[in-house]
């Protein structure tokens, strides 16, 4: 037996042993809920608390750094592991996907020592503070200025569209230090504590009803001047290394469940068996089809572009097994991933009819009402995260090579 | 299954594509329609290919083949897609050449299929008979007389069957068009009495014959009477397969090419890939290719592990292709505005086979209806 099979069959044991039995099946959408919050469960935390005694929570980090120290055959291993038995590897968060990778290829050894272990453990929660209400895709517009001032920095200004700000420990945050130099110049990459004075968080409420975005203002916030990543001045680097690690992550490229490649096809074939059978449901029926030729057509399309698109971001990962980090093709996935999301939200709320068109009260299935939520939040997608146009744009300069 | 090219795969590539760059580019192709050509396609390109081992890819050694797998079929094809190279390579080696290797008795099969491997002998297959593709709706006739059959019916659209030695005929012998059962598979000599075959010149200078079946004696048939679409289906699927390699190249090629054109042509004193109207538009066909690729290589993987789910995946990637292909064919030419009309650009060349290709095999509209059919729907 070779040493990758002794490794699965150890990973086999300790999975039976100690993720129960209430997390082996995946939530998502208003199921998901975010570790570090209130609603987050007993049994959850027990299931996130193990992995990260083990290094779970982000396998192939260094031990020291709070991770598994694992080869990436071994972290492919778990993860498909983990995704046969219908769990999850708990604790995902812009700390696991986001900073920690940047962190872990920019950091100093001291900035690692100091945040990964906490991030790998659960123990902090991180926010993202990028857009501004004047920059949003025009992210190097930025004005929250940060002024030196001993071994700190005062930080004013504000930022928005901060996802989770509310439940949040800390930010890493893209601020203005030299006002002087040209826009992509004087930008710096700094991490602050979001409980320090002068920092005031409010959510915005969103078309679906959620608020799950915050505007955060900073007044005379200070920092640690030892927390700033990277060369002063040289952030702008680093917001973009971040970015590509957060397109991934938005695509699910990389972030989902890991399961084997037959689950994944399965689980692909789950959702679309799902909503045919809702559309069989809500619209008229001719032999046991669908009437609605068109619907058809368009149901059958969104899966296969979905099978396309799943079948993509797994070649992706057969081709850069060389252990290459996402690049800029991770632009192309985000842009499709959200695309085709709202194609299929449109698909659903076409197939449903009038019982899509709820908001509250009698006369809707909780199901039907949470479709109609679903479909608002998901016009989100292709804004967040950098806008459809913007993945384009980058698609088009760093992929294709067509000039500016 | 792999979606990724072996390393053996990837040195198949780089020499088939040398070979083809050296012996059949464009020109090639251009140079068989100026001269009109009488068969359309070189003997001479043919026997080199199947020289280099082409044609008997996926062959049994004993028959002087290769064995290798659809993986590598895919690969040359892929790679015969991108210049358009003409050759009876899908007529003669996967699809009548499939027919035969699934159904014929061994007496007959072994020397067949090793004149095949060989690039000697030529098949093609006859199944076709209105304007788009339906396998079942087979009007054409069998009937029994003495020990064997005797065939009457017209066919269309089959592709190479002008120089085909002999033909696959898809008859039928009970039940009515449409029916999958009743079907059979006969193998005809090219030459028999009875038998007219019209070579018709296609938009993109390939050859798709008519045939008509007058009273015409067969006595071999391929599996068994009245279940021709149990050879015929898989074979079908397999060629399907491939034949979207083949638009992958063809889509591969006309995509890079229009790139190239957006980083160099001037318009307005600039480059015309600096407009975010084209950029978003190059970005969006990128995607397009991409999602092919990956879907072509699932499916001729998923050909060669002998998956269960060959049939919908064959739909996925066929449906997926044929968008694909008009897609970027069609942008191809808008993008090169004036020079994508005139003849002496190639451009024009890629759209018609784009265009053939579309609906070979039947057109994505045909393979989404086919899905959802399999899935239930």
């Amino acid at each position: 037996m070779d040493s990758l099979e002794s490794f699965r069959q150890e990973i086999q044991s300790w999975l039976e042993q100690n993720c129960p039995v209430s997390q082996r099946q995946l939530r998502e959408g208003e199921e998901a809920v975010p570790w570090g919050s209130p609603q987050f469960g007993e049994e959850a935390q027990q299931w996130l608390d193990r992995c990260a005694a083990k290094g779970f929570t982000c396998p192939s980090w260094p031990k020291e750094y709070g991770g598994g120290g694992l080869s990436k055959e071994q972290e492919r291993v778990l993860r498909q592991e983990i995704g046969t038995i219908g769990a999850q590897v708990p604790g995902g968060s812009f700390g696991t996907h986001m900073l920690g990778p940047v962190l872990l290829e920019l950091g100093s050894h001291e900035q690692k020592l100091r945040f990964l272990p906490d991030i790998a453990a659960g123990r902090t929660v991180w926010a993202q503070g990028y857009s501004e209400p004047g920059a949003g895709s025009d992210l190097a517009g930025l004005q929250t200025r940060a002024v030196r001032n001993g071994d700190e920095y005062v930080i004013n200004g504000s930022k928005i569209w901060t996802t989770g700000a509310n439940n949040a420990d800390w930010m890493f945050c893209l601020v203005r230090t030299d006002p002087e130099a040209a826009k992509h110049d004087g930008i710096s990459f700094i991490l602050f504590n979001l409980k320090s004075p002068g920092v005031t968080i409010s959510p915005i409420e969103l078309i679906s009803g959620a608020s799950e975005f915050c505007e955060v203002f900073f007044e005379d916030v200070r920092a640690k001047a030892e927390n700033l990543i990277g060369e002063k001045n040289k952030g702008w680097a680093i917001a973009k290394r971040l970015l590509q690690f957060e397109r991934t992550m938005i695509s699910g490229f990389g972030a989902g469940p890991g399961g084997k490649r037959s689950g994944k096809k399965k689980r692909v074939a789950k959702v679309y068996r799902a909503m045919a059978d809702m559309a069989l449901q809500y619209q008229p029926q001719k032999d046991g089809k669908l009437a609605n030729v068109t619907l058809r057509d368009q149901l059958t399309q969104n899966e296969m572009d979905t099978i396309c698109f799943t079948l993509s971001t797994k070649r992706a990962g057969e081709e850069a097994k060389a252990g290459a980090g996402p690049g800029h093709t991770a632009s192309m996935f985000k842009w499709y991933a959200t695309e085709l999301n709202k194609r299929r939200q449109e698909l659903i709320m076409t197939s449903l009819g009038s019982k899509a068109l709820g908001w509250e009260g009698e006369g809707f299935e909780p199901h039907e009402l949470a479709q109609t939520r679903a479909w608002l939040r998901s016009k989100g997608n292709s804004i967040e995260g950098g806008t459809s146009e913007v993945q384009m744009n980058v698609i088009a300069k760093r992929v294709l090579g067509l000039p500016d | 299954m792999a979606l990724a090219l072996t390393e053996e795969q990837q040195i198949l590539q780089s020499t088939a594509r040398e070979f083809i760059a050296a012996n059949a580019p464009v020109t090639h192709l251009r140079g068989l329609r100026d001269g009109k050509d009488a068969t359309g396609f070189s003997r001479d390109l043919w026997a080199e290919m199947a020289k280099l081992g082409w044609a008997g890819l996926i062959e049994d050694e004993a028959n002087g083949g290769s064995a290798l797998g659809f993986g590598e079929l895919a690969v040359l094809f892929e790679e015969c897609g991108r210049k358009l190279a003409p050759s009876p390579f899908l007529a003669s080696v996967v699809l009548a050449g499939g027919c035969v290797r699934a159904g014929a008795p061994a007496e007959l099969r072994n020397p067949i299929l090793s004149g095949v491997a060989r690039g000697e002998t030529l098949l093609a297959l006859a199944l076709d008979e209105g304007a788009t593709f339906a396998p079942y709706a087979v009007t054409a006739k069998a009937e029994k007389s003495g020990d064997g059959w005797v065939l009457t019916g017209e066919k269309t659209f089959v592709l190479d069957g002008h120089v085909a030695d002999r033909l696959v005929v898809v008859a039928r012998t009970s039940g009515s068009s449409g029916d999958r059962d009743g079907l059979t598979l006969f193998l005809v000599d090219a030459p028999a009495k009875g038998l007219t075959i019209t070579r018709t010149t296609m938009v993109d200078n390939r050859n798709a014959a008519t045939v008509k079946l007058d009273g015409v004696a067969a006595e071999v048939v391929l599996g068994t009477v009245d279940q021709g679409a149990d050879v015929l289906d898989p074979v079908l699927d397999r060629a399907t397969a491939v034949f979207c390699a083949e638009m992958l190249g063809l889509m591969t090629e006309a995509f890079e090419h229009t790139i190239e054109y957006l980083k160099t042509r001037e318009q307005f004193g600039v480059k015309i890939g600096t407009f975010q109207g084209l950029k978003h538009r190059a970005a969006a066909m990128f995607a397009e290719l991409e999602l092919s690729r990956s879907v072509v290589r699932e499916t001729v993987s998923a050909i060669d592990d002998d998956g269960p789910d060959v049939p919908t995946l064959v739909c996925v990637a066929k449906a997926r292709c044929s968008d694909a292909v008009s897609l970027i064919a069609r942008e191809m030419l808008q993008m090169h505005g004036g020079i994508g009309m005139t003849d002496e650009a190639d451009i024009g060349f890629y759209l018609k086979r784009a265009r053939v290709q579309e609906l070979t095999f039947g057109d994505a509209s045909y393979h989404r209806d086919r899905f959802a059919t399999l899935q239930g729907y």
